[in-house]
């Protein structure tokens, strides 16, 4: 009895652990919850991509279930959601406004005319200042915001086709009704 | 065959090639922006490189934000010296971090319900050490002493001692 439980403890803790551990593997270390889920979008005043002389605020799309994507001509990993975003875009399945972050302008409109514009408007944030006030660290990043302003969820890396079918079109579905 | 294939998977992500592959990316970096106005008042420059050593830089996690040289980290240590220049606390100055980046950006997360495991675990570990320990030495300690001898063993030893008994 007393050999077994000596034999026994240690090999529990070890699977302990080393679930543990495999869990670890599964996760992803860039991707680091944000404390802004759940809290209103913050406040931004930015100048349009396509015409500097309009400004556009979050406020603007009060009322609507819309997304607000990071992107950037340097951004690699962009290119690789880009396709998807354009479809959503053609489908008119939700609005997005993109947040071309620490670019510079006219790279960034050459590249929506090479790779395609699926964004209902793009608004330029040169020194990244929007940027850090929504917690963005890696490029691309896609918060879903609520009719009342709030960010329900947010993408982390390029949104895969899975992610959007499984979480950000129900989750837009879900908000669109209420 | 499994355990190889996830050591292997473990070595991958390690490696920093492959991780970087399909990983978020980062804005490129400028090293011609690294260098930051210092503020000019020696205390102000002393608090300023002190928070960005408490900082953790998001995009190269295992880097404080004073140390890295990535794009974002340039921009947070901007925020930082302007902050202090609007007088900004410490803590406003942390505050500031964590309400964006959450308790990841900072190097010493605060005691709460989900990081508790983290700061105790530890010395949970030594205290079960402690007690598996000592339940091995008074084990030990009993099967020395609480072993006396048989009549007959006794009686055995004398005869040996007093170097007349034989053997049998």
């Amino acid at each position: 009895m007393k050999r077994a439980l000596v034999f026994a403890i240690p090999l529990a803790i070890f699977v302990v652990l080393a679930l543990f551990l495999l869990r670890g593997l599964g996760l992803n270390p860039r991707e680091v919850p944000s404390p802004l889920i759940g809290k209103a979008a913050p406040q931004f005043q930015l100048k349009e991509l396509a015409d500097p002389a309009k400004a556009f605020s979050e406020k603007d799309m009060a009322g609507k279930v819309w997304l607000l994507n990071v992107w950037a001509s340097w951004c690699v990993a962009c290119r690789e959601e880009h396709p998807l975003l354009v479809e959503v875009s053609r489908k008119k399945a939700v609005p997005i406004v993109g947040l071309n972050y620490k670019d510079e302008p006219g790279d960034a409109k050459a590249w929506l005319k090479q790779f395609g514009d699926p964004y209902t408007l793009s608004v330029t944030d040169r020194d990244g200042r929007v940027g850090i006030d929504y917690g963005v660290y890696g490029v691309p990043e896609t918060f879903l915001i609520d009719k009342a302003g709030v960010i329900r969820y947010k993408q982390i890396g390029p949104i895969t086709p899975e992610a959007w079918e499984k979480k950000i079109m129900p989750m837009v579905r879900e908000l669109e009704k209420s | 065959m499994r355990i190889a294939l996830i050591a292997l998977a473990f070595f991958a992500v390690s490696g920093t090639a492959l991780a970087q592959q399909s990983a978020p990316s980062a804005p490129p970096v400028e090293t011609a922006k690294e260098a930051l106005p210092t503020p000019k008042d020696p205390v102000a420059a002393k608090r300023a490189v002190a928070l960005g050593a408490e900082l953790r830089c998001l995009v190269c996690q295992n880097q404080t934000i004073e140390e890295s040289n990535a794009e974002l980290a340039v921009d947070l240590r901007r925020q930082i010296r302007e902050q202090i220049a609007q007088g900004k606390t410490d803590r406003e100055i942390l505050d500031y971090m964590v309400a964006r980046y959450g308790d990841f950006v900072l190097y010493r997360p605060p005691f709460k319900a989900t990081t508790a495991l983290l700061w105790i675990g530890p010395f949970l570990l030594l205290l079960i050490g402690i007690l598996a320990l000592r339940r091995v030495l008074a084990g030990r300690r009993k099967r020395v002493d609480e072993q006396p001898l048989t009549d007959a063993e006794r009686g055995e030893a004398e005869r040996l001692l007093a170097g007349t008994g034989k053997t049998e």
